[in-house]
């Protein structure tokens, strides 16, 4: 019974390590940092990265945001519950707005396959979690906060934004849409 | 001198104050398991589609009870037993400040308490991590500030016992492996209560009306410096319990005291760092930050759970081999005592949490590989091998010890007990492998109705792929499984402390629960032996090849599933959307 007992030899940090020990240690550390370079090397060869831009917002600002875009560059309507949300095809390589509040995602949004859009998310109220379906992209969405990614669709159909993060009583009902046209 | 007895089968010491509090301790952490059990299996029958139980303002109720109740309120309450344990039995020394143990104890009983009644109240359906702005009742914060501050107390008496047995000198050189661990567990926890109460008061000021706003991204930063961190004193703890148990089922000896005292220092170093595993996502937080802090600096952490996963079974397997179990590489293994839940229970534990936890832990809390994972049910699926097949798995393993030693009861249903880990692992690993699948679809955590029906009468359709479905009703039998299994450990552990041959005649009720001590004869103050370490081994190590080649073979194993799963990780991450 001895790693409940003090170390039978009082210099314990003085005894020899045993062979599988240090080959164990040597492996393992070499693959510790594997796995940490593999992170920087992804962002410079990966083409999956977050950008890092984000800035502070309120929900007031970033509503007109929204709205200022929606204005512009609405192409029909979609009826949900019997309101008709917006779908909005901004030009290619321009900001996009998305918003999330309780409980839906705000407008809906239609992309070109190929080309490149600066989508910007924020919350109006609670955290929410912008989950893509079923390419499964996920990305946290916090109130005052406005991330910025460049996002490519390379593929065409249409898209589900699933609310990841539990935002009360009607958390799951919150789905948003995203159309990616040939 | 205070008084003492010496458990008669294994000369384990304890202190007539102290052993009142292991026993009220580990009790009451019982107690929260059972709640936190129950409820599991209204969470599993919810998110079993075929089922669908709860309606959803329960559903989202229950999960928030079952996350406390069953990852903070049952893990803490034991863990201070086990910090108890650590120190005064193992060291042959009284338990400093009994009476603040208990102030300790009752203060987390009060806030255990409150928090279930405000959560149940039904207004502070806020999950277990209660983001703000989303904002709880007052007495629910109050309640886990209340049970943060016991457990804090319950700290610095482990380390004021650490002083007395230094001051007296009740043992000789230094202190145990497994206490060191206990230290390192110790010491997370203080960092851990630190964060928590410097994001709980400020969400208790704001839900009573005292702070005007919390800001979300630091409320997130901060919350998770306590919610990663209580995740990693469980891993201390556990890792320590895994040595105990070698310790104490075949009298292993660390293979070196130096490598597994610096992997412990490591977590000490490193392991908090990973509060970052849940920022990932997050905007405003930058990638030199994330990529620094997800990795515990370079995945130190990380190399120190491999080391203890060589080097637990390592320990057995060099006992093993001493003892004549030499024939090939797997000797050791095949004849340990598989039917004795003290040691399946530690087994089925470290290869779990090494395989399922420990791997997928890693593979998600990689920068970019987050991006496919954060909020999927993956992410419980991860923590149920981590947290409940490594932690609870190996709580539920050491009562089977502690019955006899503490209680002085014998186990009831010795044949079921045989059965109960593998019936409790068997469930979880189903239940932790299908989560994962599903969440690998895309199937959010925390969510009532994955099929969206309710969605779907407003006109908006989705649906999942329906392997989603099947593996979420796999999910729904697994959860049914280990509630079975977990209901055994009640039934068997509560039915011994209530019904079991008493070893010592005095082990009557009252002192099943801690609330009263054995009959004065047991005890003595009789001044007793420094605790010493065994006599060194003449043979030395590293004479001639391995000493544990088959745990060498199987942590060989691991390593190349490791790199195998974190690559295909990286090619599913290179098959969505380009962004940046």
């Amino acid at each position: 019974m001895s790693a409940i007992l003090p170390p039978s030899e009082l210099i314990w940090w003085k005894t020899p390590i045993g062979k599988e020990e240090i080959i164990w240690i040597v492996l393992a550390l070499t693959w510790c940092m594997i796995m940490f370079a593999m992170m920087p090397i992804w962002h410079i060869y990966g083409k999956q990265n977050l950008s890092n831009e984000a800035y502070k917002t309120t929900p007031v600002q970033y509503e007109a945001k929204v709205t200022a875009m929606v204005e512009q560059h609405t192409i029909r309507t979609q009826s949900v519950g019997g309101v008709n949300v917006p779908v909005v095809a901004p030009p290619a390589g321009s900001d996009v707005y998305m918003l999330g509040r309780l409980w839906s995602w705000y407008p809906m949004l239609e992309f070109k396959k190929g080309e490149s859009y600066r989508l910007h998310l924020s919350s109006l109220d609670w955290q929410h979690g912008f989950s893509l379906q079923p390419i499964n992209i996920n990305l946290q969405v916090v109130p005052e906060y406005e991330m910025v990614i460049t996002i490519t669709p390379d593929t065409s159909g249409e898209f589900t934004i699933v609310c990841n993060e539990y935002c009360g009583i009607l958390h799951h009902t919150m789905l948003g849409k995203i159309y990616v046209t040939e | 001198m205070s008084k003492y007895r010496i458990c008669p089968d294994t000369g384990l010491y304890f202190d007539r104050s102290g052993e009142g509090l292991m026993k009220a301790n580990a009790v009451a952490g019982a107690v929260a398991l059972l709640v936190g059990g129950i409820l599991a299996l209204l969470v599993g029958l919810t998110r079993w589609p075929a089922i669908h139980y709860l309606g959803a303002s329960d559903f989202y109720m229950v999960l928030t009870a079952h996350g406390i109740n069953a990852l903070i309120f049952w893990l803490i309450f034991f863990e201070i037993a086990i910090l108890y344990f650590a120190s005064s039995t193992l060291l042959r020394c009284r338990l400093a400040t009994p009476r603040w143990a208990w102030a300790g104890f009752a203060l987390m009983l009060i806030g255990a308490v409150m928090t279930n009644v405000a959560i149940f109240q039904g207004n502070s359906s806020v999950m277990m991590t209660s983001y703000a702005p989303m904002e709880a009742a007052p007495h629910f914060y109050l309640g886990m500030i209340l049970f943060a501050v016991g457990a804090l107390i319950g700290c610095f008496v482990f380390l004021g016992t650490l002083v007395i047995a230094k001051e007296e000198k009740t043992y000789h050189g230094s202190i145990p492996l497994v206490t060191f661990g206990a230290l390192t567990a110790c010491i997370i926890a203080v960092f851990t209560i630190a964060s928590g109460a410097i994001i709980l008061i400020p969400s208790f000021l704001w839900s009573v009306g005292l702070i005007g706003q919390i800001d979300a991204l630091m409320y997130r930063v901060i919350w998770w410096g306590m919610g990663h961190s209580s995740q990693q004193l469980n891993v201390a703890a556990q890792v320590s319990v895994w040595y105990a148990v070698a310790a104490i089922v075949f009298g292993a000896k660390p293979m070196s005291e130096k490598v597994s005292r610096t992997a412990f220092l490591l977590y000490i170093f490193f392991l908090q760092l990973a509060s970052a595993h849940h920022i990932l996502a997050d905007p405003g937080v930058s990638s030199t930050w994330k990529i620094f802090n997800t990795s515990y600096a370079m995945y130190l952490a990380v190399l120190a759970s491999m080391i203890h996963g060589l080097t637990v079974p390592g320990s057995m397997e060099v006992a093993q081999r001493k003892k004549g179990f030499t024939n090939g590489l797997f000797e050791w293994l095949r004849k340990a005592p598989w039917g004795n839940p003290v040691f399946s229970g530690i087994f089925l534990s470290i290869i779990t949490f090494g395989f399922l936890g420990g791997i997928t832990g890693v593979v998600m809390g990689t920068e970019q590989i987050n991006l496919i994972i954060h909020n999927t049910f993956y992410v419980p699926g991860h923590f149920h091998a981590t947290v409940v097949l490594g932690t609870t798995l190996t709580f539920m393993a050491l009562t089977y010890f502690l019955i006899p030693v503490l209680f002085r009861r014998e186990i009831i249903m010795p044949g079921l007990a045989k059965w109960q880990p593998y019936l409790f692992a068997g469930g979880m690993t189903i239940l932790a492998i299908f989560m994962m699948g599903a969440g690998t679809l895309g199937v959010p955590r925390r969510h009532w109705d994955v099929g969206f029906a309710q969605a779907a009468e407003m006109g908006l359709k989705f649906e999942f792929p329906g392997s989603a479905e099947m593996m979420l009703g796999l999910v729904g039998i697994g959860s049914v499984i280990a509630v079975i299994g977990g209901a055994l450990y009640l039934v068997i552990t509560v039915g011994s402390l209530l019904f079991g041959k008493k070893l010592e005649e005095s082990a009557g009720l009252m002192q099943s629960f801690g609330f009263a001590t054995l009959a004065p004869s047991c005890y003595t103050s009789e001044k007793i032996e420094p605790v010493k370490g065994p006599a060194a081994d003449l043979e030395e190590h590293g004479s001639a090849g391995f000493e544990a080649p088959g745990t060498f073979i199987l942590a060989m194993l691991l390593l190349v599933t490791f790199v195998v799963y974190y690559f295909i990780n990286w090619k599913y991450l290179s098959s969505v959307w380009p962004m940046g």
